[in-house]
């Protein structure tokens, strides 16, 4: 752990309009994130963990407060800037995986390659590598539903990992998993996502996996109520 | 990125099969019927085609090739006095009765070409000689005759004898040429002899067909010899779009035809927009997807297109290509009849387009409006 600052949220302000009405979904939150970390931002259904996640990557636009990831305030950048820096700086866990169903694990692993304009070829030979590195050297060709959850999320992880992003971010990445699936994933991100100039950015509401956070933000209704350097320390409502 | 989008569609089978199917159907549709209709249509103007003089001269009333209104003798003489006239021969078309050696009946069209040049003469003769026509009695015919012939049991060939209202015809040739729009078989025979077999009346000419000498267009002859009073010329292309034209408007052949281009538009609009918009539907997530990892609104766009077209383009090509293969085989027969110009697919072509523009607009609008942050729900 360097200590140097990758993601830096100050007194973020989101809000959602509901109808008549305006729902706070982030009420001035702030946070840091550094490299060289697994940082887990951890609270209840609907306290804003995902919408902090979303303003963070730049796929939701944030009302007030000032964002900073890698030294670039994404308040002032253009919409096609945003774009292009998520294709090269981010890569993406999501929750429901978002498996290609129609594209084998290789094809799946390499679209962030392609998005870069990689050619194909080139693209997938670094996938398979990404996805052997991963223990699914011999599952290049099947589809994810020939994949058990588990493997599912390796061939997503590899996804996340093949284009080399300096920021990972993952929603709930245990959500649809058994608890030894989900351990075996935090393992494997912590293995393999992790070094010292990358940060890795974790939303959570499973205590299962807190301890393998380096850091942990707790949230609750749009606010940051604490930082922890340990789970044992988490304040429980 | 255009890779991974037709990867997404061929790979989709039940909806890829649906989308295919369905403009190949309509494009099938299409592309038959029209070329039936425009095979009706060369029909109409068979005559025109097969006798191929620059310029025809009928009665002033006529307003199609198959409408005969007879002139007198005198007409085609008027017409060579016309400055310009290369040379003006008579020709005589009618429907006669031949009377078959078994005494059955048979309705067939005289042709009477201009005894001493033969002008109209069929081009495609496949037995005998067209001038054996000036040995007595001769006639040729076209392969329509020896086919409706056989049929009654009676086998044309060289010599074979029948009578046309009562006068003998002797088979001198048999000759290839485009099937007329009533399936009535040509008879060629010489002018004098075809007045003959017609029943006696006081005007027996069909037709002056005419050709303008070196320098002059066979349109700019037309033009002079129309000023002539009670005779109308027209130039072969005028007479042959003239003749079209007039079936278009005075018959339900294109509103029947029209009918199911139509059908076939509204059923590959539905099955295609409506399969194309479940499929953008269906791989949203995903879509959005690709947009968080950072696809650009054009990158989309481009794979949304890509997904379309590609289909637009197979259903394109099966649709044609079992239409052309429909209109070679099961049609060979002439009847129906079938003509596949270049305009006909060309125009199913601009239908498929319109099709799958349509159904990509519909999955673009929702691409582009796609929050990437879906994928967080
Ligand atoms: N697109 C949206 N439209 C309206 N309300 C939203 C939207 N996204 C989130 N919210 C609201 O914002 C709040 C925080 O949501 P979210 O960030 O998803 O919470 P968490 O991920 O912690 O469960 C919730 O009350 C939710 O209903
Ligand atoms: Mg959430």
């Amino acid at each position: 752990m360097n200590n140097k600052i990758a993601v830096r949220v100050e007194n973020v302000v989101k809000s959602f309009s509901g109808g008549d009405s305006r729902v706070f979904a982030l009420k001035g939150a702030s946070l840091e994130a550094r490299f060289g970390e697994i940082l887990m931002i951890v609270g209840p259904s609907g306290c804003g963990k995902t919408t902090l996640l979303s303003v963070i990557c730049g796929t939701l636009k944030f009302e007030e407060g000032k964002i900073t990831v890698f030294d670039k305030d994404l308040g002032k950048m253009r919409n096609g800037e945003i774009t292009r820096f998520r294709r090269e700086n981010i890569g993406f866990i999501f929750q429901q995986f978002n498996l290609i169903p129609t594209l084998t694990a290789v094809e799946n692993v390499s679209i962030p390659l392609i998005l870069q304009g990689r050619p194909t070829a080139e693209a997938e030979k670094k996938a398979r590598a990404v996805l052997e590195e991963v223990g699914l050297g011999e599952k290049f060709k099947s589809y994810p539903n020939q994949l058990s959850g588990g493997q599912q999320q390796r061939v997503a992880i590899s996804r996340a990992l093949v284009h080399e992003p300096r920021l990972i971010i993952c929603d709930e990445p245990t959500a649809a998993l058994d608890s030894a699936s989900g351990h075996k994933t935090l393992e494997l991100l912590k293995a393999s996502a992790l070094k010292p100039d990358r940060c890795v950015i974790i939303v959570t509401h499973d205590s299962r996996i807190y301890p393998f956070a380096d850091r942990i933000v707790q949230m609750d209704d749009g606010h940051v109520i604490g930082h922890f350097d340990d789970h044992t320390q988490l304040q429980h409502a | 990125m255009l890779n991974i989008a037709l990867k997404m569609l061929f790979r989709d089978s039940a909806k890829y099969a649906m989308l295919v199917c369905g403009l190949a159907f309509c494009s099938l549709l299409m592309c038959q019927q029209s070329s039936v209709f425009c095979g009706l249509m060369m029909w109409t103007t068979a005559t025109v085609r097969n006798i191929g003089a620059p310029v025809w001269v009928v009665d002033a009333k006529v307003e199609q090739a198959n409408e005969v209104i007879p002139m007198r003798q005198i007409e085609v003489d008027r017409v060579r006095s016309v400055q310009g006239v290369a040379w003006a021969v008579p020709l005589y078309i009618g429907i006669e009765q031949a009377r078959l050696g078994d005494g059955s009946f048979q309705n067939v069209q005289v042709v009477g070409l201009d005894t001493g040049t033969l002008t109209g003469r069929p081009m495609n003769m496949t037995a005998g000689r067209i001038e054996d026509l000036r040995l007595p009695d001769s006639v040729v015919v076209d392969q329509v005759a020896v086919e409706k012939f056989r049929r009654k049991g009676i086998k044309i060939e060289l010599g074979t004898t029948f009578e046309i209202n009562d006068k003998a015809a002797r088979v001198v040739g048999i000759c290839r040429v485009s099937r007329s729009f009533l399936g009535q078989p040509y008879i060629y025979t010489t002018y004098d002899r075809a007045l003959q077999y017609a029943k006696p009346s006081r005007k027996q000419l069909s037709y002056v067909l005419a050709a303008p000498m070196p320098g002059i267009s066979a349109k700019e002859l037309a033009a002079r010899i129309d000023k002539l009073d009670g005779v109308r010329a027209i130039e072969r292309d005028d007479l042959f779009w003239m003749t079209i034209r007039w079936y278009i408007k005075n018959t339900g052949i294109p509103i029947s035809f029209g009918t199911v281009v139509i059908l076939g538009l509204i059923v590959g609009v539905a099955i295609a927009g409506q399969t194309f918009y479940l499929f953008v539907h269906d791989n949203l997530r995903f879509l959005a997807a690709f947009k968080a990892m950072g696809a650009r609104n054009s990158t989309l766009a481009a794979m949304v297109l890509a997904q379309a077209f590609s289909v637009g383009f197979i259903g394109y090509g099966i649709g044609v290509g079992l239409a052309a293969w429909f209109g070679n085989t099961v049609l060979a027969k002439e009847a129906p009849p079938f003509f596949m110009p270049w305009q006909v697919p060309a125009f199913v072509a601009c239908v498929i387009l319109f099709i799958c523009s349509f159904s990509a607009l519909i999955g673009l609008a929702k691409v582009m409006r796609l929050e990437p942050a879906v994928v967080f729900r």
